[in-house]
């Protein structure tokens, strides 16, 4: 049996990279359509660190919902907005890149510090389990309000892209 | 010990994910780059709230229903975002944020 936990380990150190990777050519690539293909790779990983936090649905939820349509959408929006070589010409090289690396390092060392010098206890007694059904419940039953709450933002975030994206591009 | 058991590795891929988003947001080359960062720093949100989920949280479900609804948060954000982009290059005829001079003022 033990070998099975040396290959899910394995594949968990592989979308560790996956996600590292991601989110370094999501921020570093010059093209801004390479950009999005990197978010889409750096939530691929993400998407398969929720296996291993005992969540399938969510993690089909996240590449339905973040590689699927966020990122269509953002692809969507650059090819309508810019093209490409515009884009290349124009950012070849970023601003503020002293300041984006010290707040980067800053941060990254605080809050590596809060993470090992802190205590996280386990929960003591729990309540229901991974499964999809409990989860469906307790999105019906106890968060109810937030769930229609989410619907309206959705409908008017909808209304708003459409008021707003009137006239495409205007060339003509 | 295997490290995809230890609450502190996930941690601390969140807190890259969190840090290339600032990094990118403030080394902003363009408004959709912009938008990417921000994308990644709601997603180490809501991998922090995965990883508390499983290990401390009393009720596995409370993650979860976050998680779900920082994606719905997500999808409406980029949404609206890609609109006012979209709107700002109609008017302006360019997407970097420092020649969007009139919108400070």
């Amino acid at each position: 049996m033990l070998i099975y936990h040396y290959i899910s380990e394995v594949l968990f150190f592989a979308f560790i990279v996956l996600v590292f990777f991601g989110g370094i050519l999501s921020v570093k690539s010059k093209i801004i359509i390479h950009s999005v293909l990197g978010l889409a790779v750096c939530f691929l990983g993400v998407a398969g660190l929720y296996f291993y936090l005992d969540s399938p649905f969510l993690s089909m939820m996240q590449i339905l919902i973040y590689v699927g349509a966020i990122c269509i959408v953002l692809v969507f929006g650059v090819m309508v907005g810019y093209t490409p070589t515009q884009i290349a010409e124009k950012h070849l090289k970023g601003k503020n890149f002293m300041v984006a690396i010290f707040s980067g390092i800053s941060v990254f060392f605080l809050m590596s510090a809060m993470i090992f010098k802190s205590e996280f206890t386990p929960a003591l007694s729990k309540t229901g389990d991974f499964s999809m059904e409990w989860l469906g419940k307790s999105l019906i039953y106890d968060y109810c309000l937030a769930f229609e709450l989410i619907s309206l933002i959705l409908l008017a975030a909808i209304i708003g892209a459409i008021i707003l994206g009137q006239g495409g591009r205007g060339d003509n | 010990m295997f490290f995809s058991q230890s609450l502190e590795t996930y941690l601390l891929i969140a807190v890259f994910l969190f840090v290339t988003g600032i990094y990118g947001m403030v080394q902003h080359r363009s408004f959709v780059g912009m938008l990417i960062s921000a994308e990644l720093v709601l997603n180490s949100a809501a991998l922090n709230f995965m990883a508390f989920n499983k290990f401390t949280a009393p009720d596995p479900a409370v993650g979860q229903v976050f998680t779900l609804f920082i994606m719905g948060i997500a999808a409406a954000e980029v949404a609206i975002a890609i609109s006012m982009v979209l709107a700002v290059y109609r008017r302006y005829r360019c997407d970097d944020p420092d020649n969007v001079h009139e919108m400070k003022h």
